[in-house]
């Protein structure tokens, strides 16, 4: 069954770095309970802004950290330390590939 | 329906232990995982072994898949035998991490859809009144897109309960603004576009995640962008004004005497658009002309002669 809704044009919100997220409207992005997301600002693989949980401030490219380790996690086998790690190393061999790139073209 | 050899899909022989099928599973989990993998067929290859390992991890289905014996090959057309299940009964197992909406019609020809049990139907759905899913899409748009600003058509499709209580897959069109200065990884999150919700619960948000087509001539860097510009030799040694592309169109780069190969030239602003745009870095690259006429060889001659020049001379030699 297809429904097509082509005559509005859907206007979103961009989550630049100018937007802040609590923990709960992380926990809605990412569809995971909070304590999935303590385990990981444990792991440091989000860094929030703020002392207590109830004034955290995540920045909004945790949405992509958080998930990416959780499919790690869940995938993989691995624990929230070795998402963690998988996750730091990913981005830097993406930094490079993107120099790389660069060089060879 | 073709038939799938999972065995084969693994790389494991039929007698493989159930440590070993775990063991060569991790391993390509590990190579294909959508996250990781940098291999084009990455995400359907994850798939498929994900499928396999499903039903060679789980004693009771591996059993079952047994039984259809192992003159089978990979391909071949399949319709199960009548009553091939009977006497199993499966249950354990689950659908731990993987996704069982993806799985072929060859498993759910043997299995059943959505797994056993029906413990996807009552998946985060206890309350009443609950609030839609939100949905992950990604949209892929070109650099220039993201200076412009664009609009695109996307297709999602999701599955729905449908009044029979089984799911269906359904799908959408939706047409995206995608704003000026957008980057690579951000989201774009469309409020209500989710999952409906149950009752009078709100419908979930539609998150999308931004990525860049590899473009021929930029590549990107956060807001910077990267150009690689051939030079002539005399165009860096005498200095020049050059036209250099962007994205935004053709701009002049005055070009400094003395420049060398590798250099790399800013233009303030001229990278994606933002509160405070990136810039665009020009890397010269030195173009030798070929020596490919008497006239050519002539004026290379010309240049050893009029330069004492030894581009080895770091090198003590």
């Amino acid at each position: 069954m297809k429904t097509t809704d082509m005559m509005s044009l859907l206007a979103g919100e961009v989550l630049d770095e100018d937007i802040e997220l609590s923990l709960s409207e992380l926990c809605r992005a990412c569809q995971l309970p909070a304590e999935r997301i303590f385990e990981l600002v444990e792991e440091g693989v989000v860094d929030p802004l703020g002392r207590d949980p109830r004034q955290w401030r995540f920045q909004a490219f945790s949405i992509r950290r958080v998930r990416c380790a959780h499919r790690l996690e869940q995938d993989l086998g691995v624990n929230a330390a070795g998402a963690a790690l998988a996750l730091d190393l990913l981005e830097e061999l993406e930094r490079l590939h993107v120099r790389l790139q660069r060089l060879e073209s | 329906m073709e038939f799938k050899d999972y065995y084969q899909l693994m790389g494991v022989k039929r007698d493989a232990t159930q440590d070993e099928i775990k063991r060569a599973y991790r391993k390509l989990a590990r190579k294909y995982h959508p996250d990781v993998s940098k291999e084009p067929d990455a995400e359907a290859r994850f798939k498929e072994v994900g499928e396999a390992y499903e039903v060679l991890k789980d004693p009771e289905k591996r059993t079952a898949y047994d039984q259809l014996g192992a003159n089978w090959k990979a391909g071949q057309d399949f319709h199960p035998p009548p009553d091939w299940d009977q006497g199993f009964e499966f249950h354990g197992g689950g659908f731990t991490g993987a996704d069982a909406d993806h799985f072929s019609d060859f498993f759910e020809s043997l299995f059943g859809r959505g797994g056993f049990g029906g413990a996807r139907a009552g998946h985060a759905r206890r309350e009443f009144y609950a609030r839609g899913e939100d949905a992950h899409a990604k949209v892929l748009i070109d650099v220039e897109d993201a200076y412009r600003g664009t609009t695109r058509p996307l297709t999602l499709r999701h599955t729905e309960l449908g009044a029979d209580g089984r799911p269906h897959l359904k799908e959408r069109t939706l047409n995206v603004s995608i704003p000026k200065g957008v980057r690579q990884g951000q989201h774009i999150r469309l409020a209500k576009q989710g999952g409906a919700g149950i009752g009078k619960g709100a419908a979930g948000d539609l998150y999308l995640e931004v990525e860049f087509r590899p473009h021929p001539l930029y590549s990107v860097e956060g807001k910077d962008l990267y150009l690689n510009l051939p030079v002539a030799p005399w165009e860096a040694a005498l200095g020049a004004t050059l036209k250099v592309p962007t994205p935004d169109g053709t701009v002049d780069l005055k070009l400094p005497p003395g420049s060398s190969g590798g250099r790399k030239l800013r233009l303030r602003g001229r990278g994606l658009p933002a509160k405070e745009p990136g810039d665009l870095y020009v890397v010269l690259q030195i173009a030798l002309p070929k020596a490919d006429s008497e006239a050519a060889k002539k004026a290379y001659a010309d240049f050893e002669q009029a330069l004492a020049f030894n581009p080895r001379a770091h090198l003590g030699i």
